[in-house]
């Protein structure tokens, strides 16, 4: 039984530091098993938890077409990560563990882009050179997704949304109403210099213009918002993505039929992380992918990489159990 | 020990070697070492967010400052002033430094600040920490100087003084006397008001006598208080100026001397024109030897060959009666006409020509030679070249006549410069150009096989 003890933060972390996504996911396993919770709800396919829904939600946030829509399904099938039994958290089990349920949404649609354009800092481009084409001499059509387009438009969008985040985060207070002080002779000395601090905040406001309110916006989740029919920011929702899928039968399959894996080799030592995310390593687009991703929900770039060659390692499960028997063998891009 | 360490740096870089070849590997991976190999800046903390944060401000400040965004620099100078209250004792007595700085140029610039403003800001920040005290101070009363505000200025200058904390450290000595130094410079302002308005009454007057005790008073005071800081080593010109020109008027001659030949010739001092500049100008104005104010404008020569007195310095060493100051009178005008500055000085073009004809008379060819040799490469372009020609005949005809006749003597009647100005056809200077060419037949040093 886990003690509250590791729960508490010292004094010092006070209010100096906000918590990082692992740590309060940590956090919440430890409660939930220091409080003998039962097994929560089960969260089946129409659950919003569930890989399918959480995807589709990232997918209209980060403007990409809802036809990928199809092929994380096919995904999270495969992987068996959209089982219930997989979701559902169950703290009174063995091993008590639970899914970190956005960000694998978003790792799998980052393995949807990579199965499509392969993201090897070619053949992405290549591909949207030909979905460019296209669109010019079919402008009546549904016009075929352009992965520059997207880039283009998605990266003002982050750059810009980044730019302000860094801004607010640099103007935090971080100050409670009461100054804190650790024993009875530094409190005159801490009540004087807040009386300080806020004599000479209350003179610079005077200086800062009264921001116009914005018109309060309704709570949402969402950060992007993306509208048809909005010619500066182009909306890519509804185009196709038959640039990229060609026919195989009786189903599509896609152009590209190369693909990485991020992670080779896990290591199975003592440490908690199973796969380190070096950046240089890696091309541009996979780069601008996870830093994408990562800034949308706020974690390290790490994790979300690591998570990605989690679900590779499901999603490829038998190529995996070879490389084991082989040694040394070359792999890697092609 | 040492075992342990060498392994954790064994398996690092097989790490690497994984990460960049992709090959399987036997590598393990220590993902946790690097987080704490960047805690060793931080002195074994983690950089908590706080601190992350407040930098990322400070440099917010900066950019906002650099681009005159005086608005954006209060707003995040509004969201700094939390530093104050950081529990890292270091970042915490650095502060109030920063803040002064940066915040004093932001209500300096901002549309919306006033004096009222920035008074009570100035008058905050000198009492957060004892060491800022007086710097702050001193900064106020300049800011309060720059406005006008005379009386203000004295007063905080005399609250200034009065501070004590302690034992006093060395750069809190320097301050002190500065703040004294500027007190006495403010009482200079007042005498000097004083003694224009004495200059306006007459002596019967009722009202010169309360003036003239005024005065008195002041100028005993501003002695008290300049005298320690001219002492110490440094450059101090307005205050010497003045306090000089106040021992000048009440005829302490002395006094001002000393003061003058030690800021000028103490070697602790730093080497500094103005210094001797001063003293020579009271010398002359003393009517001092010629041969003292000869030795104390070589100094300066030395330090600005270029100046403009170099040509009352020549003046002097044209009539002394030693040889050597004659050879250096020569040295002299070819080092001011070396500087781009001077090159359309026509006094010091005219006493070239001049001197160089009474040179060469009295057989010192050896001089001129020595002079002209380092010099033959690059005057030539420098002053006699064609352009040069041309424009100094349309601006200036006196002067381009005395450039012609030097270069006619040091180049001979060939170069391109005395031929342009000998062709000129001037009814006016017609006279001046055929004495002119008469000189240079006679003394021209040019060779000409050169």
């Amino acid at each position: 039984m886990a003690t509250l003890r590791s729960l508490s933060p010292s004094a010092e972390h006070h209010n100096q530091s906000w918590p990082t996504y692992e740590d309060i996911y940590k956090k919440t396993i430890e409660i939930a098993k220091f409080l003998d919770l039962p097994r929560f709800p089960d969260i089946t396919e129409d659950c919003y938890l569930h890989p399918n829904i959480l995807c589709m939600k990232y997918l209209m946030e980060v403007n990409l077409p809802d036809e990928m829509n199809d092929l994380t399904c096919q995904v999270v099938k495969m992987t068996g990560i959209g089982e219930v039994d997989f979701l559902t958290f169950d703290p009174i089990a063995k091993m008590a563990k639970t899914v970190k349920y956005d960000v694998q949404a978003v790792a799998i649609i980052v393995i949807v882009l990579k199965l499509l354009f392969l993201l090897d800092d070619n053949l992405e481009w290549t591909l949207s050179n030909i979905a460019e084409k296209y669109n010019e001499k079919n402008k009546e059509d549904k016009p075929w997704f352009d992965f520059r387009k997207w880039y283009q438009v998605m990266k003002r969008s982050i750059d810009e949304k980044k730019q302000k985040w860094e801004e607010a985060r640099a103007k935090y207070l971080w100050k409670s109403e009461k100054p804190l002080y650790h024993s009875s002779i530094d409190k005159g000395v801490v009540y004087k210099r807040r009386e300080m601090v806020v004599n000479l905040q209350k003179q610079f406001s005077t200086l800062v213009d009264s921001v116009p309110t914005v018109e309060k916006k309704r709570p949402s989740s969402f950060q992007f918002n993306w509208t048809e029919g909005d010619s500066t920011r182009t909306c890519f929702h509804g185009h196709g993505l038959q640039g990229i899928l060609k026919k195989k039968g009786q189903s599509l399959t896609t152009k590209n039929s190369l693909y990485w894996l991020s992670t080779q080799k896990f290591c199975r030592s003592y440490c908690k992380h199973v796969t380190t995310y070096e950046e240089s390593n890696f091309s541009r687009s996979y780069q601008f992918i996870i830093n994408l991703f990562s800034f949308l929900l706020r974690i390290k770039t790490s994790s979300l990489h690591e998570e990605v060659s989690l679900i590779e390692k499901r999603l490829f499960k038998a190529k995996y159990s070879k490389t084991k028997k082989k040694s040394r063998s070359r792999k890697g891009r092609k | 020990m040492s075992d342990f360490s060498e392994e954790l740096v064994r398996s690092k870089t097989e790490d690497e070697q994984e990460e960049s070849c992709m090959f399987s590997g036997t590598g393990m991976s220590f993902p946790w070492l690097q987080k704490h190999i960047e805690t060793v800046a931080t002195g074994g903390k983690k950089e908590k967010d706080f601190a992350q944060t407040t930098s990322a401000c400070l440099s917010f400040i900066q950019e906002a400052l650099l681009k005159h965004q005086w608005q954006q620099a209060a707003e995040y100078m509004h969201s700094y002033f939390q530093i104050l209250e950081d529990s890292d004792s270091y970042k915490r007595q650095a502060a109030p430094e920063i803040i002064w700085k940066l915040g004093s140029e932001i209500l300096f610039y901002h549309p919306k600040s006033n004096m009222e403003t920035f008074n009570t800001f100035a008058d905050r920040m000198k009492n957060i920490g004892v060491m800022n005290y007086l710097k702050i101070s001193l900064q106020h009363v300049l800011y309060l100087l720059h406005h006008g505000m005379f009386e203000d200025a004295n007063r905080n200058l005399s609250h200034a003084e009065t501070w004590r904390y302690g034992e006093k450290s060395a750069s809190q000595e320097v301050l002190i006397n500065l703040i004294q130094a500027y007190k006495g410079l403010l009482q200079y302002y007042t005498w000097s008001k004083n003694k224009m308005e004495l200059s306006r009454l007459d002596k019967e007057d009722y009202a010169y006598n309360t003036a003239f005790q005024n005065m008195l008073n002041h100028s005993g005071k501003m002695s008290v208080n300049l005298c320690t800081l001219i002492q110490t080593p440094g450059v101090w010109d307005p205050f010497v100026k003045s306090y000089v020109e106040m021992l000048e008027f009440y005829g302490d001659r002395d006094k001002a001397r000393e003061v003058l030949t030690n800021y000028a010739y103490d070697e602790k001092f730093p080497s500094n024109p103005n210094a001797h500049i001063y003293l020579y100008n009271f010398l002359k104005r003393e009517k001092a030897p010629r041969e003292k104010l000869i030795s104390v404008l070589k100094i300066l020569y030395q330090i600005v060959p270029s100046h403009k007195l170099m040509l009352e310095f020549h003046r002097l060493l044209r009539k002394s009666e030693k040889e050597d100051h004659r050879k250096l009178a020569l040295e002299v005008l070819f080092g001011v006409l070396d500087f781009a500055g001077c090159t359309k000085n026509i006094t010091a073009w005219k006493y070239l020509a001049k001197y160089l004809r009474q040179t060469l008379m009295e057989n010192h060819l050896a001089w001129v030679q020595e002079e002209w040799n380092s010099r033959k490469n690059w005057w030539p372009g420098f002053h006699f070249s064609f352009f040069w020609a041309k424009t100094n005949w349309k601006e200036d005809k006196a002067l381009a006549c005395e450039k012609a006749l030097v270069a006619g003597i040091l180049l001979g009647k060939g170069c391109r410069y005395f031929r342009y100005i000998s062709k000129q056809d001037d009814q006016v200077i017609k006279k001046k150009i055929k004495r002119i060419k008469k000189s240079v037949k006679k003394y021209s040093i040019a060779n000409p096989g050169l």
